[in-house]
């Protein structure tokens, strides 16, 4: 069997779903799950790891080498974002003693 | 001469001015000195225009002062002018008079009120309307004055404003005075309709082509200048407080006394009186609207006497016969003797303020008691002031010896009273012998309830507590002073001035451009020549009336008691003073204030609001509180939605793309 683009997409569209799923499935939603926002933003990176497969594969099958090169950019920025991200987290912490999502609904109207 | 008109009419309103809107940085001393300076000058100055005025040559018997254009409209050109004619003269004289005294008498009546610079601004202020009134020379301008004169007494009898009974008061004199001021305004209305204009001069040239016109209004064809006149009246009414529209000046009491005698018993009620003499041309050719007058004149002079047998407060009882002469002043012009209704309003002027500034001297000396039943013997406390009474009383009463000396010697009353009566009796109709019947039997009632109210406070045994009849005491000589020169007038005004007004010189006192010299010449004419008995009826009925009384409260206290219980009915509507207030609160008040309430109710708040405002309001927050659920704070739910956001989006775009 070899292996096709429709294999590398496949996988990256299960990655891109889970990381949906991770978002917003809760203990107030479906299933039971406990959480805090360190699975949210871990969801996050598996979104854009999934897009990251995506621009790999499309870059290599089609012989274009800007793809890979938008990956590098991608990674970039999440690593950026995950910084960032993980420092507001530990601030919140540290306000809050708390990162679990059902605590965090102050922005309610 | 142009100077001293200008100067009476002005001053009273800097004066006012100057009270009423630096009040409190000249305080309360230099208010009452600037008042009462600009009432004297003003006064002095009024005497010296009827001077030249009355006894001028008949060329400088109308001296117009033109101040500036007020409205120069198409049409309609209204002037601020002054016009002073014999009837204006006499009219100041009275206005600056009355009110240059009651000016002082506040001086010492108000001595202790916080608001002083306040009354005597609003005092001066009433002065200057009336002025303005009086010297109108178009009926615009009148009617200016003439609801100045209404908001000063709104002002006035509300004065003491934390009194519930004076707000009210107040209001109920204001929105009574609205009636007639409609009618007055539809009368304009139709004058100027009529005539094309609204100056004196140029209505009465045109008013017998105007008796010729007729009106059409809703189908019905009536004749214009008898409608015109009878709306006039309607004002006339209103002001004056003529049966029907009367009810307010009772009420007025409640102001400081003197603003009863001022306003309410010597200058603005009489306003009527005045506004009928002065279109006293138009009213000459109107002989059915003059009839009315002279009949409603003739009921309101009996039905307030009526009521005024039965009052109890001292100033209440004035206010009827207030009431009750206003009554004799309109049948005497209704029947045509002009300057009869002139010559009693100007005597009824003097005693009418004397005897108020009297019942206020006396309701100062026993501490704000206005009610009869607790006074008597008050003689002993304030000698004064109980003589001055007795001047007023016996010229109210009309009582004096006829026959002597040409014209007979006697109180101001007895002269004036006595002309209107025969003159009503003189022109012979119908109406005039209602009238002069009528009027008999008010002088009998008038003179029983004015030595009542003397009896029941001077004579007799003290009923009040006697703390109050220990702090007794006669008044000072700010408050006596004026009731001197007041007592004066109402003495020798009728002797002095019987021959001016009615007498052998009236045609040349009252010039020809004044007064409708025509029908006062025939009645005159004609009430000089009626029998004796005529001439003798009304002081024989008043003294009759004395002499009833005093039977009744100084011979035999018993007797009222044993009258009212003899008469329960008829003694419960005098009393009632014939159930108009509860008439008009059934017919009117009340029915006005469901109407409201449904409005208010129903309309307003149920159907307005409740569909309009509120409902939106109402439905606004509701939506609110829908899609406040959206907003729930979790994270987790917003990037749900932005995931859907961005499924929709993507979805569009490959759809679009896609064709």
């Amino acid at each position: 069997m070899t292996i096709g683009l429709d294999h590398y997409l496949f996988v990256a569209a299960v990655l891109f779903t889970l990381g949906i799923l991770g978002i917003f499935l809760n203990r107030k939603n479906v299933i039971v799950i406990l959480k805090n926002v360190i699975v949210i933003l871990m969801c996050v990176e598996l979104m854009l790891l999934a897009v990251n497969i995506n621009l790999v594969a499309f870059s290599v099958f089609q012989g274009n080498v800007v793809g890979q090169i938008f990956a590098m950019l991608v990674l970039t920025v999440a690593a950026a974002e995950a910084a960032i991200g993980l420092a507001i987290l530990v601030v919140y912490f540290r306000n809050r003693g708390t990162i679990e999502v059902e605590d965090i609904n102050a922005m309610k109207g | 001469m142009d100077l001293a008109i200008k100067l009476i009419v002005l001053l009273p309103l800097l004066a006012a001015a100057i009270a009423g809107l630096f009040c409190r940085i000249i305080g309360d001393r230099p208010a009452q000195i600037v008042t009462c300076a600009a009432l004297l000058i003003a006064a002095a100055l009024s005497i010296f225009v009827f001077v030249r005025i009355g006894f001028g040559p008949e060329n400088a018997k109308l001296v117009v002062v033109k101040l500036f254009t007020w409205m120069d409209s198409g049409t309609l050109n209204v002037d601020w002018s002054l016009r002073v004619d014999t009837l204006t003269a006499v009219m100041l004289i009275v206005v600056t008079g009355v009110s240059s005294m009651v000016h002082v008498y506040s001086v010492g009546y108000m001595a202790e009120d916080p608001g002083i610079p306040r009354f005597m601004a609003y005092l001066s202020l009433f002065t200057f309307f009336m002025l303005m009134l009086v010297t109108a020379d178009n009926l615009v301008q009148l009617f200016f004055g003439w609801e100045g004169v209404g908001l000063a007494s709104y002002l006035l009898i509300g004065f003491w404003y934390d009194k519930p009974s004076a707000n009210a008061a107040a209001m109920k004199a204001f929105i009574v005075n609205r009636i007639g001021d409609f009618g007055f305004a539809l009368g304009i209305f139709a004058v100027w309709t009529l005539s094309g204009t609204v100056n004196y001069a140029d209505i009465f040239a045109k008013g017998p082509e105007m008796a010729q016109m007729r009106i059409h209004f809703l189908g019905m064809d009536l004749p214009a200048l008898e409608t015109a006149c009878l709306l006039l009246f309607v004002g006339a009414m209103g002001k004056s407080a003529q049966l029907g529209l009367h009810t307010w000046l009772p009420d007025a009491m409640e102001g400081p006394t003197p603003v009863s005698a001022l306003i309410h018993a010597a200058t603005m009620v009489t306003a009527g009186v005045f506004m009928v003499c002065r279109l006293s041309p138009l009213f000459e050719l109107a002989p059915t609207a003059s009839a009315v007058v002279t009949l409603v004149g003739a009921a309101t002079a009996f039905f307030a006497a009526t009521i005024g047998l039965t009052q109890f407060d001292i100033k209440r009882v004035v206010a009827y016969s207030t009431c009750s002469q206003l009554g004799y002043m309109f049948f005497a012009a209704g029947v045509g003797s002009y300057s009869a209704a002139m010559f009693h309003l100007t005597t009824h002027a003097f005693f009418k303020a004397l005897l108020f500034l009297g019942s206020g001297s006396v309701i100062t000396a026993l501490h704000h008691e206005q009610d009869m039943r607790k006074m008597g013997g008050v003689k002993e406390k304030t000698p004064q002031t109980f003589y001055l009474m007795w001047i007023g009383t016996l010229a109210l009463s009309g009582i004096g010896v006829p026959f002597l000396l040409g014209n007979g010697i006697g109180f101001s009353g007895f002269y004036s009273k006595d002309m209107m009566e025969e003159s009503a009796f003189g022109v012979h109709t119908t109406v005039g012998l209602i009238a002069f019947w009528l009027g008999v039997f008010a002088a009998f009632m008038t003179a029983f309830y004015s030595t009542r109210l003397m009896f029941l406070t001077f004579y007799g045994k003290y009923r009040g507590d006697h703390h109050t009849w220990d702090h007794a005491h006669e008044s000072p000589a700010v408050i006596l002073i004026p009731l001197y020169v007041l007592a004066a007038g109402a003495l020798l005004s009728g002797y002095i001035a019987f021959d001016w007004f009615v007498g052998h010189d009236w045609a040349q006192f009252w010039g020809t451009q004044s007064i409708a010299v025509k029908s006062t010449g025939e009645v005159l004419h004609e009430a000089h020549e009626v029998p004796v008995w005529v001439t003798l009826a009304p002081l024989v009925f008043a003294l009759a009336g004395i002499g009833l009384s005093y039977l009744f409260y100084i011979v035999n206290p018993a007797l009222p008691a044993l009258t009212v219980k003899r008469f329960p009915a008829i003694y419960a509507l005098f009393y009632n003073k014939w159930y108009f207030d509860e008439i008009y609160d059934a017919l009117f008040v009340k029915p006005a204030l469901a109407i409201g309430r449904f409005f208010w109710k129903k309309g307003d708040g149920a159907t307005i609001d409740g569909l309009g405002p509120d409902n939106l309001a109402a439905r606004a927050q509701d939506m609110a509180g829908v899609l406040m659920r959206f907003q729930s704070g979790y994270l987790y739910h917003y990037a749900f939605v932005m995931l859907v956001g961005v499924a929709g989006l993507v979805t569009y775009f490959m759809m679009t793309a896609a064709r």
